[in-house]
């Protein structure tokens, strides 16, 4: 059983529907995490869940007990804010013991485990120290403590890393990921971050506009989304409009206006005549010099327009005979200068045959 | 340089406009004549003129009482008021509690005293008073709470409840401590409010009653005598060191945050 369960959820805000019928399965110990743009509903699920606000339909039970008309502050179930909101009047420790002095611990227990605590976050040394002198990093940290020392069932995290710069950001990823799985406790995790969200979730909800676009691992997310959104919103991707001409057992074969004939892996009923898109990660397409021997099955001709030197990778952007553009990234492992593209030269695109995932329109 | 002698006496000339008034009440408190006109030497006869005369101390009992009660009052009406126009921002709240507040004295008064007599048909007198005061302080304390309210992350008080407190704990173990320094400025301004009102209190006080105010207002109806320049110099003590204290409760109330 699922320790977390919406079931069809609906929340409206006036004439907005602001999460519409919305069902999810939450297991325990899980790093779960709701993905989406800005206003797609998934602080107002967070909100329900730590019953900051109700859903207007549905329901939202807790090891199978249903949360409805549970206070917030009944419920086995504690929120890191994106602000922290830290009570800048009390100490660390002071705000580490809040939670544990709120469930009427005993002083001893309360002292032992503020003191677990901030060791497990690396802070035994700040105990005494206010919020207001602690820098974002350790602040997080702090927040963090709190929401975990009362060993909630669940811990909602709302897009905490979001203040953080990107070093710090990326340094704080891995210590949630380390954290979580020392404490057990079951993470939902709030964030836009697409990057973000694939590195620290176990499972993923991509979300728009309310709705629920996929469910999945980070990796099938990114191998095989179900639509556009997911494809566009995930990662980078290359779109390419096309119909179906034929099936095959191990492959389709597409039609794109201007670009000729293409294939890519097969999916389920996808009848001749089917429109559609075909999506194409720009690490599955190769680049080389115009006229170069076809190796793989999908080829296309264009013009590199502009290119990204990023290090480790070089990203091409590369105008078709159609008009569109197409990326295309290369490692630079072993590479020299030689082997560049320069603005303006022609160059060849090639792809597996069942690289690319069709989405149906 | 030029520039900086200037800006001292600008300064000095403006801390002498506000304070010169005060500070000759409080040399004449301390001059042995009759006449408020010229200094003629020491004596501190007018304070002991003042600890005689029963009249003045019966106002100034009056006047504490009233201060105190209803600057006690006023806290906890207008704390609660702050609290629901920021939090729940009610229809109507805000417009109905900052009324009396924006409100002409003498409009408040007149309209106290009709009520009192011609609604209640209430005797006038130390009650009468205290509800009046208790009417025009409470929107003061709002307003200040209100503002200490607005600065603050409202996700604090969703934190409290997240972790585990009541409405009620939430309220006194982060609310209350946060609010704090604006409760007690709140006091302290109902207070000073209250124990230097004259005009609301003139209306509503009726006959047997007096407050300091009044009772001074009534003596230099004959002739300002330095015993009420020595009344005087203790009513600013008090004010100065009300000022004093709310400095060291509540610092940030009186220093402009950084």
């Amino acid at each position: 059983m699922a320790l977390l369960e919406l079931r069809n959820i609906t929340r409206r805000f006036g004439k907005l529907e602001a999460v519409s019928n919305v069902t999810l399965d939450i297991a325990a110990g899980e790093f779960f995490t709701l993905l989406g743009p800005s206003g797609c509903g998934k602080t107002t699920i967070l909100r329900m869940i730590a019953g900051f606000d109700a859903p207007d339909a549905g329901s939202i039970a807790l090891d199978g007990r249903p949360l409805a008309g549970i206070a917030p502050e009944k419920r086995p179930v504690h929120t890191v804010f994106q602000s922290y909101a830290l009570f800048p009047h009390l100490t660390v420790a002071g705000n580490i013991a809040f939670p544990l002095e709120m469930a009427g611990r005993t002083r001893d227990e309360i002292r032992r485990r503020v003191g677990d605590t901030l060791a497990l976050v690396h802070l035994e040394d700040k105990g005494d120290a206010y919020p207001h002198e602690l820098s974002g990093g350790q602040k997080q940290r702090v927040a963090l403590a709190r929401g975990l020392v009362n060993r909630p069932r669940l811990l909602l995290l709302d897009e905490p890393l979001g203040a953080l710069d990107a070093k710090l950001r990326e340094r704080m990823q891995g210590e949630l990921i380390a954290l979580q799985r020392e404490v057990g406790v079951t993470f939902v995790f709030v964030t836009h971050a697409q990057q973000e969200a694939l590195a620290l979730s176990h499972r993923i909800a991509v979300m728009n506009a309310g709705r629920i676009e996929q469910v999945d691992v980070p990796e099938v997310l990114y191998s095989a989304p179900r639509n556009r959104f997911v494809a566009d919103f995930i990662g980078t991707i290359n779109l390419v409009e096309v119909s179906v001409t034929a099936t095959a057992p191990d492959r389709l074969e597409l039609a794109a206006a201007g670009l000729g004939a293409l294939t890519t892996a097969p999916v389920a009923d996808a009848a001749p005549g089917t429109r559609g898109a075909l999506a194409l990660r720009p690490e599955h397409v190769r680049i080389g010099r115009a006229g170069a021997p076809a190796t793989l099955k999908n080829r296309v001709e264009g013009t590199v327009a502009e290119y990204l030197f990023l290090g480790d990778v070089t990203v091409y952007k590369v105008r078709l005979a159609d008009g569109s553009r197409f990326e295309a990234l290369e490692t630079n492992a072993g590479a020299g200068r030689a082997q560049f593209h320069a603005i303006g030269e022609r160059v060849t695109l090639q792809w597996r045959h069942d690289a690319g995932v069709f989405l149906r329109d | 340089m030029k520039r900086r002698v200037w800006l001292w006496g600008a300064a000095l000339a403006t801390y002498a406009f506000l304070y010169l008034p005060l500070a000759v009440v409080v040399l004449f408190s301390f001059n042995d004549s009759e006449l408020n006109a010229s200094w003629v030497g020491y004596t501190t006869r007018w304070y002991r003129v003042l600890a005689n005369d029963t009249d003045m101390l019966q106002a100034a009992a009056n006047s504490l009482f009233i201060a105190l009660a209803a600057s006690t009052a006023a806290t906890v009406l207008g704390t609660m008021a702050g609290i629901a126009m920021q939090r729940w921002r009610p229809p109507l709240l805000a417009f109905l509690v900052l009324t009396p507040v924006a409100m002409p004295e003498i409009l408040l008064g007149v309209s106290l005293l009709l009520f009192f007599r011609q609604v209640l048909d209430l005797t006038l007198g130390l009650f009468s008073i205290l509800a009046a005061h208790v009417t025009f302080s409470t929107g003061f304390v709002a307003i200040i709470v209100r503002a200490r309210l607005a600065g603050m992350d409202d996700s604090l008080f969703e934190a409290a409840r997240d972790l585990g407190a009541t409405p009620w704990q939430s309220f006194v173990r982060i609310t209350l401590p946060l609010i704090l320094p604006g409760i007690i400025a709140g006091f302290l301004m109902s207070f000073t409010l209250s124990i230097d009102d004259f005009v609301i209190t003139f209306f509503v006080a009726g006959v047997g009653v007096t407050t300091l105010p009044l009772q001074i207002y009534s003596m230099i109806k004959v002739a300002v005598t330095p015993e009420v320049n020595a009344v005087s110099t203790l009513l600013m003590a008090l004010t100065l060191s009300l000022i004093v204290l709310a400095a060291r409760f509540a610092p940030e109330t009186l220093r402009a945050r950084s």
